[in-house]
Order: structure tokens, then sequence, then C-alpha cells
């Protein structure tokens, strides 16, 4: 008897434990100040938050209403359905409280109380302040309602269990609102307060562990699923931004185009929709932030060369086929013509230790996105059709050998990986 | 495989001698025209059209018709990867921009596609291209796309000089639900009533003939039209009998 009863004591113990754990209360957080804004005005701003946080770019289906939800995110986990978060009382947020939305996100948690996946990116939005919170809610309770039911995840076991969840929130999420470094100019921490908040940079630049947990360390990863690699911006070795003019910075996230690089993939994307939106005052401020942010203590050493005939003969071959397919607008000198055609030489989009953006350039081509400051862009030819994955190998290896650019070769079967990675 | 730095420079050295001939033919600065601009577009469209049945002829297309395609790419009403790729991050004005280039090419049209179908086949081909078939309600296709098969702008395309195989798939993507237009989507509705037997017989009709060099699309075209097609301008639900 008096067994059972440690066992049962013990059990209550355990459970209490684990629900302090991974249920712990939600982080109320400060009261909201007073807005002073009017309504009208609380709602334009709540339309220009949603832009830093990129909200549409989820919450909309390719041609869908805007906001209406059902985009399939893919993760290594299975798909997370985006939901609709127009003003509709049935199936959107139009019966949410500004306390409801705030508890979404700044705890991660629905208006029932659900935990929500992170493929929404409240470890990022956690850091948003209570008053830019009231603002996005007053926004979106003003999106004419739009009845789209919302579609389950297609998540597999065990990732679909709230225990799991909870897990890994215990591991990798606390909620906190951004505090200002103190000694820190308010420039660089509006920059830091963007970045780290609503931009949710991290959610593609930093690298995951295998359970989806960010380092939130803006040191680069590959993005799962999609085939991009979201470089590093902190080190120089990659995309990060020290030595950088701050003007071309602004240039590249507002526009998309800039002197030194040109953006592409799903960075297009976010260009887009929403950092040309922007005022330029905060995209400054993200600048000057990303590029006080400390490279890695050491260097990258580069790979040793591969001096071999049949290395060289590959070089050879890329060299070749640059000539008669890139030259013409990279230039033989790799400077490129920018904005219009980006140099390569010294592009670090060329040089990362992966070369998966390099070889689904040269497979898909593109155009950088078209812009306020760049409406008009030039574009570049897919090669895929025309060139065998041996062909584009060479030409990928030519780039990250050649103007001073060093970085290793790069086989046919690295390419043939990336022929079938879906597109979108 | 030793790190040599001598051999690697003297290598890439030659590499930049071999090449140096056509530094100095390339030119220093950017030509700010669209043809520059959309290399991306020309890369497919001009060299394999009219031949490759992934590459449709596009020059000489009214820029409406060609507009709503590149709108449908991005906003998904048509699948094909690498176009939605393209253009999804393209602005509006742009890409009418681009189509009303494309509407202004008239290059020389495609040789015809020889046909083994039988005669009776190309009977049938050329029926439903001329008088349609009023037991299965489908009308005729020069109704619409003109006497001359060559387009109405600004929004109804030609249908000469396009790869058989093309035709064959876009009429199984209507059929599918796959490809689509703005509602109500008139060309679905005709491609549902179409047997795979018709869409063979007037595919292999269409690719024995050759497009007029000189035979631009019509201007206008006699409303109301057999069917309500929400992307021709003008067309409503009152339709010809």
């Amino acid at each position: 008897m008096k067994k059972a009863m440690i066992a049962v004591g013990l059990a209550l113990i355990i459970a209490g434990s684990a629900k302090f754990l991974l249920w712990p209360d939600d982080d109320i957080g400060p009261p909201a100040p007073p807005s002073s804004l009017s309504q009208e005005h609380l709602v334009a701003r709540g339309a220009y938050l949603s832009r830093a946080g990129d909200c549409m770019a989820c919450h909309t289906t390719r041609g869908g209403v805007p906001y209406a939800g059902g985009r399939a995110l893919q993760t290594p986990f299975g798909q997370v359905i985006s939901p609709n978060i127009t003003a509709d009382r049935e199936t959107g947020i139009g019966n949410w409280t500004a306390d409801d939305f705030w508890r979404a996100l700044h705890n991660g948690k629905s208006k029932d109380g659900r935990l929500l996946y992170p493929a929404f990116p409240y470890t990022n939005y956690t850091k948003v302040r209570r008053e830019d919170s009231d603002a996005l809610y007053a926004y979106f309770q003003s999106l004419p309602p739009h009845t789209q039911a919302n579609l389950p995840h297609a998540l597999r076991f065990p990732y679909n269990q709230q225990i799991a969840l909870a897990a890994w929130r215990a591991l990798y999420f606390k909620p906190a609102v951004y505090q200002p470094l103190a000694g820190q100019s308010m420039e660089w921490n509006r920059g830091a307060y963007l970045v780290q908040g609503l931009g949710h940079c991290s959610a593609c630049h930093s690298s995951r562990t295998t359970l989806g947990g960010s380092n939130d360390g803006l040191s680069g990863g590959l993005i799962p699923v999609l085939g991009w690699y979201a470089p590093s911006l902190t080190s120089d070795a990659e995309a990060g931004l020290g030595d950088w003019e701050t003007d071309h910075i602004v240039q590249l996230l507002k526009t998309g185009v800039s002197p030194r690089a040109t953006v592409f993939g799903p960075m297009a994307e976010v260009v887009r929709l929403s950092l040309q939106h922007m005022d330029e005052p905060d995209v400054r401020a993200m600048a000057i932030y990303l590029k006080s942010l400390p490279g890695p203590a050491q260097p990258v050493k580069p790979a040793p060369r591969d001096n071999s005939e049949a290395a060289l003969a590959q070089l050879t071959a890329g060299a070749k086929l640059y000539e008669s397919h890139c030259a013409s607008c990279h230039q033989a000198d790799g400077k490129g013509l920018p904005p219009g055609y980006p140099p390569l030489a010294g592009n670090r989009a060329l040089t990362t230790t992966s070369a998966v953006n390099a070889i689904r350039i040269v497979l898909n081509g593109g155009f950088a996105p078209g812009t306020a400051g760049n409406p008009r862009p030039y574009g570049m030819p897919p090669f895929g059709p025309v060139l065998d994955d041996r062909e584009v190998a060479a030409v990928v290896t030519y780039l990250r050998a050649s103007w001073g650019n060093d970085a290793p070769a790069v086989s046919a079967l690295e390419v043939n990986k990336y022929r079938s990675v879906p597109l979108e | 495989m030793r790190f040599n730095v001598s051999r690697f420079s003297i290598f890439l050295g030659s590499i930049a001698a071999l090449l140096s001939g056509w530094v100095m033919a390339a030119p220093a600065t950017l030509p700010d025209n669209l043809e520059q601009r959309i290399k991306a577009c020309t890369a497919c469209h001009a060299r394999q059209e009219g031949q490759d049945a992934f590459f449709p002829r596009i020059a000489g297309k009214p820029a409406g018709y060609l507009y709503n395609q590149l709108i449908n790419f991005r906003d998904g009403r048509r699948q094909y990867p690498m176009m939605t790729y393209m253009v999804e991050h393209l602005p509006d004005a742009y890409l009418r921009e681009i189509a009303e280039y494309f509407a202004e090419q008239h290059p020389t049209p495609p040789p015809a596609q020889p046909s083994n179908a039988s005669a009776a086949v190309l009977a049938r081909g050329k029926q439903l291209l001329q008088q349609g078939d009023s037991s299965k309600k489908i009308p005729a296709c020069i109704t619409c796309h003109g006497a001359q098969l060559a387009g109405v702008a600004p929004a109804i395309p030609g249908l000469l000089g396009l790869p058989r195989d093309y035709i064959n798939a876009q009429f199984g993507a209507w059929k599918n639900g796959v490809r689509r237009a703005q509602a109500p989507d008139c060309m679905a509705q005709i491609a549902e009533r179409l047997s795979n037997e018709d869409v063979g017989a007037l595919s292999a009709w269409l690719g024995t003939q050759v497009a007029s060099a000189t035979t631009l699309p019509a201007t206008s075209i006699a409303l109301p039209l057999p069917m309500h097609c929400g992307s021709v301008p003008g067309s409503t639900a009152e339709v010809a009998p």
C-alpha cells in the first residue's frame, strides 16, 4: 500500500514537472501602452509592419486571396498549411481579440491554447513589442473577411503530436520582447529589432538542428526541401556585409540589385513582397545592424587546389563554356555589368562551401525581382535545357576558381541532384 | 595533388590569354533595351520555337493573349515550373511590355508538320476547325480564332505554327484542369466536349497547315461569341446561337 502511494506520488510529481516544463504559463508581457494613433493610422502602421514581417508570403497561395492562407510550407517533418488570417469570423481570425493575437505572436499559441508550429516564426515574432502586435492586429481585422476553411497540416508522426511540440518549445523557445542594447545607437537597435523580430531573417539564414531548432546566429543554412542555401550574414566569406558600403546593402535590400550582388531564389520573394515596401530609414537600420555583426572567430581556410590533369581539364572546359554562354553578359573579366548583370568576381553567392545556389542559377536562370527601384530587371536564361550535368559542373567550377574566387570544384553528380528539385 | 601555386597560376594565365581575343570585343556598356533584358525568354522561345512542344511559338500572337498567359503562369492557372519561376517576381507593367514585344515579332512561320493520319481523321479535324460539331455543342474554331486562324486582338491566339504535341498537351491540360483561364473558361468547356480522337484529328490537321507570314491577327471580332469567355474583352453571358 505504501509502495503504491509512493508510486502515485512520484507519477504526480513527474506529471506536474512535465506540465511545468512543457506547458509553462504564457508570458503576458507588459500591458499595451495606450495608443496615440487613430484607428486609421493604427491600421496603416499594421499594414506596414505586416510587410516587414512578410506575412503575405506564407498566408497567401499563388493567385489566391491575400492573407486567406492555404499555402503549404514544406518542412523536413511534412507540410504545414498556413491558416486564414483575414477578418472572417468562422474561418479567419475575425473573432480574435488583441490579446489572442499577442498570444499567437508572442507565445506561439492559438486562441484555443493549441501550440503553434514554429513554421510560423514566433521564435522571432516573440521579440515584437506589444504596440506593434496591436497595430498588426488592427490591420488584419481591417481586411475584408474571406471565408476559406483552414486545411489540416500534413505532418508525420511524432511531429504531429502536441506533446512533441511542447518538448520542442522547451528546448528552443523562450518568449521575450526585444530589449535594446545599451551602448548601441537607436538606429542599430531599430535594425536589430527588425532583423531579429518581424524580419525573421534567421528563419532561413541560420543552420538548424535535426529537430528543426534554429541557432538564430545568422551564420547561414541550407533551406530544407527548397534546396537553396541562405548564406551566412556574419561571415565575410559568404554574404557577410562587413566590407560592404551601407548604401549598397540598402540598395540590394530595397531594389534587389546592387553593384556587388543581385538577390535570387527565395530572397527575391522577400525583396518583392517585403523589403522593397519598407521605409528607407528602416532598411538602412537593418543594413547597419547586419554590417556590424561579428564574423566567425576563425576564417575558413580555402581548400588546397586540385592540380590533377582531370581537374585542369574540367577548368579548361568550363572556361570555354563561359566564353560561349556567359561572357557576353558577365564579361570575360567576371566583373559583369552591374546592376543589370552582377559581377561574378568576388561574388560570395558563388563561393560558399555548398555550391547549390550557383548550380541552380545556371540550371534555372531567372530574373531579379521587379521592384519600384528596378521595375524592368534583366534576366538570365536557364541553361538546364542546353548544358548537360558535366558541362554545368565545369562552368560552375570555373566560376568558383576564377578572378580571385577560390572555392572547390563541383561534380556532375552534385549538379544532377538539383535538376529535380522543385522550383517552387 | 599537392598544392602547386605556379602550375595553377600559369594555367589560369593561359586561359586568360586564350580568351583575350574576345575580351576586346565585349561590350563595355549594357544595352538598355527590352531585347537585352529578356534574353531569358528568347533563349528558349526564339531558338527552338516551332519545333519543340515545350517551347511553343509565341511571336506574333496578340499581346493581350500573351499577357494573360504570363499572369496565368504567375498565378498558378497554368503549370510549367520554369515559366512560373521566371515570371513570378515581375510586375504587371513589365509583363505587359514583354507581351507587347513578342506580339510585334513576325519571324518566318515554321514549315508544316507531315502527318500520317488517315484522310478521314484529317477531314474530321478540318470539319471541327471550320464547321464545329453542333451535335456536341462545339463551335467552329474559326468563329473565334479568325477565318485565317491567325487569332484576334487583343486576347484570342492564332492556332497555326504550333507543334502538334503542344496542342495535344494543352487539350490534355484543360481536360485535367491543369490549364485554366479567367472564368468562365470557355476553352475548358470545349476541351471537355472534345473526345481524345477529336483532339488528335484537329491537331493533325492544324499541323498540316502553314501560317502565312503576312497575315496578322484580326483586329475585331463579331460579338457575341458562341461561348462566354472570361479572358476576351466584350464577351458576356449573352452568346451567339
